[in-house]
């Protein structure tokens, strides 16, 4: 066993409860279950006070106690406090008393999720001597690890599915990354990231730094309870892609319940996926605590993992607060991002889609009574897909600068609406 | 017939640190009994009680998962290279 290490014990096994030293190592030996941070939660709730986090910058930071670094962080030192915002008109639309957006899709500095993960795993690596970082992604994470990479000075591999959408690609080979478009679904490139990892002391973000890397997710819950008033919301909507996401926003509830800063109360944890990519979402419907693996096929590319690898830990979250998982297909998913966008000017990527188009489904179903509080998590931006929606959001009308022009087009536009 | 396995880091300790073996087999069940022979004790670690290959473990031939062969019962052929693969990693 290695020794304490600011908050964190050690590495521990979620199965068997086997502890490893605070290494960049993921999978327990005996198992291959997966390792977690166990933390010295007395020591953190005597430091992690209301007052002392009011007292600290606006950024995921703020709850760094509870975050997997041994110092300060030093990479992505401005992410996360990402707007919560209440959403009446939107909570109109899909018949709910009370909704709110968590808007990931403006979070620092690549307008995802992922920064929150990767501004760990890259301060953690550094923590631990590398030099060189690595991911496989569905491309939201490759724009953060190339970018945060960037600005830390360290090199960086990115490892892609060949055919992603335009504005991801770009928004990774602009900050000089190695960018490898991999033949394959994205399972394929993680099973290639999951054979090299380790072979060439490479520290890569979601594999051999996975314990620290997911760990980033529970800032988005964190600020989610704060912004509430430090109170954690009675419904979740999380979209999964691995599941990750929607374990840890979980854990980050019990994780301020167990220090003191909320109350215990009744969470309902419910998950998201494309009917095109719908593994976890499937075995949830079908009542099994196992999921099929599938071969994706969705324009939620963000969220095309077929063998999900907390797939298992989602559907025992869902299982245990009493949450649901929906799919949605193509069109509905882009109704979703029509629907947020009109009605709360949220422009969001396709597992933005993906959420909207699912809370709507669990509210028509009951599954979310129409009396309670949601909050929809979105995690990335919609102009990182535009391919995505273009072609369904209308079209540009051409008129020439003239005034005679104008008047002309909105007198058609009046028999049109009359 | 002979077929290659990559084993991964976890289990290596179990194959004196060899990344890549060799044992002939004519399916991935055979393979998996076929290491115990040579690797007492890889066995327990692939597949569970029932002889089902375990929740955090994947098992790949030539690229492809398994679960979309005929699991265990996934023929093999001369040349092929089979590999196993801890589940948890991406996302």
């Amino acid at each position: 066993m290695s020794k304490k290490q600011g908050f964190m014990k050690a590495l521990k096994c979620r199965e068997c409860g086997t502890e490893y030293p605070l290494e960049a190592t993921h999978v327990c030996e005996f198992d291959f279950g997966p390792l977690e941070v166990a933390y010295d939660y007395d020591t953190i709730k005597d430091s992690m006070t209301k007052e002392a986090i009011g007292s600290r910058p606006q950024n995921m930071w703020r709850y760094r106690e509870l975050l997997p670094v041994a110092g300060e962080p030093t990479v992505g030192t401005k992410v996360g406090y990402t707007p919560l915002i209440k959403a009446d008109r939107l909570a109109k639309r899909l018949g709910i008393r009370e909704l709110y957006i968590k808007n990931d899709a403006v979070n620092y500095p690549t307008l995802s999720f992922k920064d929150r993960v990767v501004s760990v795993a890259l301060s953690r690596s550094v923590e631990l001597g590398f030099g060189v970082v690595a991911c496989a992604s569905t491309g939201n994470l490759a724009n953060s690890v190339a970018a945060n990479a960037a600005s830390a000075g360290l090199k960086s591999y990115v490892l892609i599915p060949h055919d992603l959408e335009q504005g991801k690609v770009i928004n990774s080979l602009v900050y000089k990354a190695n960018v490898i478009g991999i033949k394959g679904h994205y399972d394929d490139v993680n099973k290639l990231c999951a054979e090299i990892a380790g072979k060439f002391g490479w520290a890569f973000v979601n594999v051999n730094m996975r314990p620290y890397y997911a760990e980033g997710s529970k800032s988005m819950g964190f600020e989610i309870a704060e912004q509430l008033g430090w109170k954690a919301p009675q419904h979740t909507v999380i979209p999964m892609a691995s599941g990750s996401l929607l374990t840890k926003v979980h854990k980050s509830y019990q994780e301020l319940a167990k220090i003191g800063l909320i109350d215990e109360s009744e969470v309902h944890i419910h998950g998201a996926q494309a009917t095109g990519c719908n593994p976890i979402a499937a075995a949830e419907k079908a009542g099994l605590d196992f999921f099929k693996p599938v071969k994706p096929n969705t324009i939620a590319k963000s969220l095309a993992i077929g063998t999900p690898a907390d797939g298992f830990y989602a559907l025992r979250v869902m299982k245990e607060t009493g949450g649901h998982a929906e799919d949605v297909s193509d069109d509905e998913i882009r109704e979703g991002i029509r629907l947020l966008a009109e009605c709360e000017g949220i422009f969001a990527e396709t597992a933005g889609g993906v959420t909207v188009g699912v809370a709507k489904k669990l509210i028509e179903s009951g599954k979310i009574p129409a009396d309670d509080s949601a909050v929809l998590c979105i995690t990335g931006n919609g102009l990182k897909t535009i391919d995505a929606v273009d072609g369904h959001v209308g079209a540009t009308r051409e008129i020439k600068p003239s005034l005679r022009e104008f008047e002309a087009l909105l007198e058609a536009e009046k028999k049109v609406t009359a | 017939m002979p077929v290659s396995v990559r084993i991964p880091t976890p289990l290596r300790k179990l194959t004196n640190d060899e990344e890549l073996v060799t044992v002939e087999a004519k399916t991935i069940g055979d393979a998996i009994a076929e290491l115990q022979t040579k690797y007492p004790g890889i066995q327990e670690r692939l597949v569970d009680e029932n002889g089902e290959v375990r929740r955090f473990v994947n098992i790949y031939l030539n690229e492809e998962d398994i679960r979309f062969l005929d699991n265990k019962n996934t023929e093999i052929k001369d040349g092929d290279e089979v590999s196993i693969i801890p589940a948890i990693a991406g996302g």
